[in-house]
């Protein structure tokens, strides 16, 4: 089993029927952004493109770490540019680290896998990472610039 | 300095400390350890992400 860093597929389908929400979206029910959480995952684990939804399964477990893991910031909402006549980037990054604070987690993790609350847990993306344990401590992911060429989230037409 | 360890609030003076880094292309990442007599009792990790995912689209000609 192993972990692999990918744009979940199903989240490609659900971005054309709106089912996300990083900003806001007048033809939608509510027209305020959803909320986004970051689960963390065992090396052991498997979390890939194939993954469509939020699970416990393979999640690390330990001292001050919620099951679900934490929320995402999103206090910037996602932006688009064109990179030509042609081409553009959508993109979008979380507006803060993402903070696991004082926890043990003593099992290896390495990977991170964001997901959507509101919309029934429904998965975004895999973001891996080097093989980590957490002793009493802080684990802090830091998130890319939010630009069209390293933001966290990038959609692009060709 | 009062580092947060497996027995509570310990002086950083009382503790062994380890330091590490890598440098890649997916990621920047710093951690720091503590130890007590050969038991580690802090361990802190901070990942800076370089790469994501990217996912390209593309419209379909028609006829």
């Amino acid at each position: 089993m192993a972990n692999t860093q990918s744009m979940c597929t199903s989240f490609l389908g659900e971005v054309l029927t709106a089912t996300h929400n990083f900003g806001s979206a007048p033809t939608r029910g509510a027209a305020t952004a959803d909320t986004f959480k970051g689960a963390l995952y065992l090396v052991s684990a498997t979390i890939n493109a194939s993954t469509t939804v939020y699970s416990s399964t393979g999640e690390v477990t330990g001292t001050n770490y919620t099951a679900g893991g934490v929320a995402i910031t999103n206090a910037t909402p996602p932006a688009s540019t064109n990179t030509s006549s042609t081409a553009g980037v959508g993109y979008w990054t979380p507006s803060a680290s993402i903070t696991y604070t004082n926890v043990t987690l003593s099992t290896a993790f390495d990977t991170m896998l964001m997901y959507n609350s509101t919309q029934s847990n429904k998965a975004v993306s895999v973001h891996t990472f080097g093989s980590q344990t957490i002793t009493a401590g802080n684990f802090t992911l830091t998130m890319p610039s939010n630009t069209t060429s390293a933001a966290l989230l990038r959609l692009s037409t060709t | 300095m009062l580092v947060n360890t497996i027995h509570g609030e310990m002086d950083d003076s009382l503790l062994e400390k380890k330091e590490g880094s890598i440098d890649n292309d997916v990621e920047s990442t710093t951690w720091v350890e503590y130890w007590l007599d050969g038991v580690l009792v802090h361990r802190s990790a901070h990942v800076t992400l370089k790469t994501s995912p990217f996912t390209t689209l593309e419209a379909a000609s028609l006829g």
